[in-house]
């Protein structure tokens, strides 16, 4: 017998936890009910902004049943994701910001009891003027949301790297457009919850989170309890999605465990569909001024960004947000004149976050879209434009991002054939179009927001006496398939079957520390981990074998399941390997690590150039097919080919998976998905007003992965599961101006916005009949 | 006010005294711990909570349990058997119509619903029957295969 190594990566793997995901056994946060569990409750504001003069909780403690209620009164102490701008309460004090921000919140016997005595809170206030666009909360003389920001900026951000205006005065075409994005949501499936429960006896916290960040979470609840961190655990169940909204520390847990201390007990607390939507830390309401210079043969000469994001009520990530907005205008193409001013505005709207493509989708929508309109008006076709444009990697760009891999020809021309482009344009017939477009996205921020001095990731294995090994990680698996990726990799690298592992995921008392799942960092970072603690472990298990082969160590050849000395040597199991390494210590655990190079982790050209960097960037092209009803406005996509480059496809399966969810999340974005509000009141806070497509509105999509073989990557891969959401929406209105000639500068283009652009035109050519 | 209830869930034959306020969803959920059916929104938009009565599709957190005398309930706990997936489970691991799986049993019931009354569903009847679950994670690509691969599994006999 000399059966090879198996090999785990590059194939279709279906994830390891599927099993438990379509049989019903997967717990999620809201799943772990257990008797004695008391109901939590938030009662929110329902003014936008107003001082606070007085919160009346005795009714609702007077409620049989009612075991505790909180309110700011007790707790001062303040959260936020980044170090900067930790500025938010847990429950309101002295000022509500936004209309639903949390104010008090109530734990009793059952739900109805607590729904009942969230009833019973009465909230004196004295209303403040506020804001709900980005014009109005920066006009002069406004109130200032917070006393720290003046003029109500969260932050400023200005670039100039090159001499813009030579660049336009060089250009044979110069053009300049304004375009307008709505806020949208991430409308995850699951939505949020905490299970926090409070053992009084010995002073210790358990939290069960639905996050994307549990170390985040644990650093937020011993700031806002008080408490050591050595005195609380949080544990990530199974997470219904996050796509972004959980990669912060949210009020839902932190609300919980203030809960649960107080009645000295355990608290769920799952708030509803309408309060997910109220929590928000969705893509920010954007408007974007593009400039851009061309050349005849394509080439871009200059750019000129202006980004006003309306971020809500309180930081998260904003700041973060407006810096990728700017930097991440690089890295995709060959830019050399680039000027970028951001406006991060505080507003009385809920606080937006980091959605998935984080800062990147709107500027690329508008970039996509007018260097399209550009190619146009200089007779270029669309593929030409972007060609006329690429990257050599490895480079760094002007504003110090290292690209080492760049799949993106690959790309275009992937999508350039497999749409049948070339043969197909213009001949579609009366309202249909095609279009295209590309983007990319990081694979994981080489500057962490909590910088620790640790390496970026940690993995450890644990074998033991019965052959099996237990991967144990902080990453969270939230559904991306972060656990499959990981325990492919290691069985790779110990060419052993997947079925030998187990991973533990997400347990702060079992697993080494992880700064968690945004950014796609797992993949590229404790991916790297997973192969070192491998071929740390296999190390070891060389060296026992060595030792009962009674060769040296170089000379032992790994099969996986046999070790032996050479092809002629019958060689000892696996299991045997095993019992002779565990003679030196007894149980094995390993450690793997990884960190960034340093020369990834952005440059000083200006304040906040680290936000940007990474080890990889991934890139997309997509080509989307549209059908327009010009008697409706009906926008149908027909058909989407898109390409992305990944690097190396560790699983094929969840590659595709991703990259459909991507582009298809995309496609919500640009067709129909939209908060409103009226007056701070929101909307559309549920799942029929914010309108999210269909099975029956979904196309086919066509999946081509590109691996560029990244040469930092693990087995050189780079994200798969971000990069191809933002190349939709510009290719979505690129095909519609194919279409029917109109180009869309607002989203989401709904059949209204459609009817109305059909309606004016038609309107305005009969003007022009009469007038003639 | 409460009453007698009786029915069967998951093939076994219960007779339980049921509020009459009490949601079919929160019965299985909160009262039996059958935690696989989901509360996905504040009523009829998502489908994650679907269950079968008589075999088809329905939303637990519109329908009242007390609604359901005499009929047969069956939730995706109820699926596998013996150890082994059903055909429609087997479609959603394989086929990665399952990412994060909080839609999942939900859909995996309305395809269960489908496959039963109509075992080899062309696509737009696929469409059609899955038209109002939502899913945020997968664009519903993998999930038209993952239905397509079950009635596959089926017309070969490989799984129940």
């Amino acid at each position: 017998m000399s059966a090879g190594p198996v090999h785990s990566i590059g194939g279709y793997v279906p994830m390891v936890d599927g099993p438990e995901k379509v049989s019903g056994r997967a717990k999620y946060t809201a799943d772990f009910i257990e008797p004695g569990t008391l109901a939590g409750r938030i009662y929110r504001s329902p003014y936008s902004h107003a001082e606070i003069l007085a919160v009346d909780v005795s009714a609702a403690l007077a409620l049989p049943g009612v075991i505790a209620v909180v309110t700011g009164a007790d707790c001062d102490k303040t959260f936020g994701v980044l170090p900067v701008a930790r500025t938010e309460h847990p429950l309101a004090r002295e000022r509500v910001r936004y209309r639903g921000e949390p104010v008090a919140a109530v734990a009793a016997i059952d739900d109805a009891t607590a729904a009942e005595a969230v009833r019973r809170i009465k909230m004196t206030v004295h209303e403040l003027p506020a804001y709900f666009t980005a014009e109005e909360a920066m006009a002069p003389g406004a109130v200032n949301l917070h006393n720290h920001r003046p003029g109500n900026i969260e932050r400023d951000v200005l670039f100039e790297l090159g001499n813009v205006e030579e660049g336009f005065a060089a250009a044979d075409l110069v053009r300049e457009r304004r375009y307008r994005c709505a806020e949208v949501c991430q409308n995850q499936m699951e939505m949020h919850a905490a299970v926090a429960d409070y053992d009084a006896l010995r002073g210790r916290m358990t939290v069960h989170a639905s996050t994307q960040v549990p170390y985040y979470v644990h650093l937020m609840l011993a700031q806002i309890l008080g408490m050591d961190m050595a005195q609380i655990r949080v544990v990530k169940p199974h997470v219904g999605g996050g796509f972004g909204c959980r990669t912060e520390t949210l009020n839902v847990e932190l609300i919980a465990a203030l809960l649960a201390r107080k009645a000295g007990g355990r608290v769920r607390l799952v708030v509803n569909r309408e309060e997910t939507f109220i929590t928000h830390r969705g893509r920010p309401e954007t408007e974007i001024r593009l400039k851009l210079g061309m050349m005849k043969d394509g080439r871009i000469t200059a750019v000129e960004c202006e980004c006003i994001q309306r971020g809500g009520a309180h930081s998260g990530y904003g700041i973060v947000t407006i810096l990728y907005s700017g930097s991440m205008l690089y890295a995709i193409y060959d830019l050399h004149r680039v000027k970028y001013l951001g406006k991060r505005v505080l507003t009385n709207t809920p606080p937006c976050g980091a959605f998935r493509g984080h800062g990147t989708v709107d500027v690329r929508f508008a970039f996509e879209a007018l260097l399209d309109e550009m190619a146009g008006a200089l007779d270029l076709d669309p593929f030409t434009a972007r060609r006329a444009n690429y990257l050599t990697a490895p480079t760094f760009t002007d504003n110090d991002l290292m690209v080492n891999s760049y799949g993106l020809p690959e790309c275009v021309d992937w999508v350039e054939r497999e749409s049948g482009w070339t043969a197909r344009k213009g001949k579609l017939g009366k309202g249909k179009g095609l279009g295209m477009a590309c983007s990319h996205y990081i694979s994981g921020a080489s500057k962490p927001v909590n910088w620790t001095g640790e390496p970026h990731a940690t993995v450890k294995l644990k074998l033991d006496f019965d052959g099996s090994v237990v991967l144990l990680t902080g990453a969270a698996e939230i559904g991306q398939g972060s656990s499959t990726i990981l325990v492919q990799s290691v069985a790779e690298v110990l060419g052993l079957d997947m079925g030998r592992f187990r991973i533990i995921s997400g347990d702060s008392d079992i697993v080494p520390k992880d700064n968690g799942s945004y950014s796609s960092r797992v993949t590229f970072m404790v991916g790297n981990a997973a192969i070192d603690a491998a071929q740390n472990l296999k190390k070891l298990l060389v060296a026992a074998a060595a030792r009962k082969l009674d060769c040296r160590p170089e000379d032992v050849e790994c099969l996986g399941e046999l070790y032996r000395a050479g092809a002629q040597d019958k060689g000892v199991s696996f299991n045997d390997v095993v019992t002779e390494a565990l003679k030196d210590s007894g149980t094995i655990t390993v450690t793997g690590i990884y960190s960034t190079l340093p020369a990834s982790q952005g440059g000083k050209k200006y304040r906040g150039a680290a936000i940007g960097g990474t080890m990889g960037y991934s890139y997309s092209a997509q080509v989307v097919e549209v059908t327009v009803d010009e008697e409706t406005g009906v926008v149908t996509v027909d058909q989407v080919w898109v390409a992305h480059d990944c690097g190396k496809a560790l699983n094929r399966l969840t590659v595709e998976g991703q990259v459909q969810g991507s582009v298809w999340m995309g496609m919500g974005q640009a067709m129909s998905e939209e908060t409103a509000y009226h007056e701070g009141l929101m909307l559309t806070g549920n799942m029929l007003d914010y309108r999210v497509p269909t099975i029956a509105d979904s196309p086919p999509i066509a999946v081509g992965i590109v691996e560029s073989d990244d040469p930092h990557g693990p087995f050189g891969a780079k994200e798969a599961g971000e990069g191809s959401l933002a190349a939709f929406l510009p290719a979505l209105t690129n095909a519609i101006a194919d279409a029917i000639d109109l180009r869309f500068d607002e989203l989401p283009v709904t059949p209204d916005r459609v009817f109305a652009a059909l309606e004016k035109r038609q309107r305005e050519k009969r003007a022009g009949q009469q007038a003639a | 006010m409460a009453r007698l209830l009786s029915f069967v869930l998951n093939g076994r034959r219960r007779v339980d005294a049921v509020p009459d306020n009490l949601l079919l969803l929160d019965y299985i959920r909160e009262a039996l711990r059958l935690t696989g059916t989901k509360t996905g929104c504040d009523g009829g938009e998502c489908g994650a909570c679907t269950v079968l009565v008589d075999d088809r599709p329905r939303l637990s957190c519109l329908t009242l349990a007390a609604s359901c005398e005499g009929k047969r309930i069956d939730t995706v706990e109820s699926l596998a058997e013996n150890g082994r997936l059903a055909a429609v489970q087997r479609g959603f691991h394989e086929k990665l119509g399952a990412q994060c799986g909080y839609c999942t049993p939900g859909l995996i019931m309305v395809s269960e619903g489908l496959l039963r009354a109509n075992s080899a569903p062309d696509e737009d009847e696929i469409r059609e029957a899955l038209g109002s679950n939502i899913c945020r994670c997968t664009g519903y690509v993998k999930i038209i295969e993952a239905v397509q691969h079950a009635a596959r599994l089926i017309a070969r006999g490989e799984a129940p």
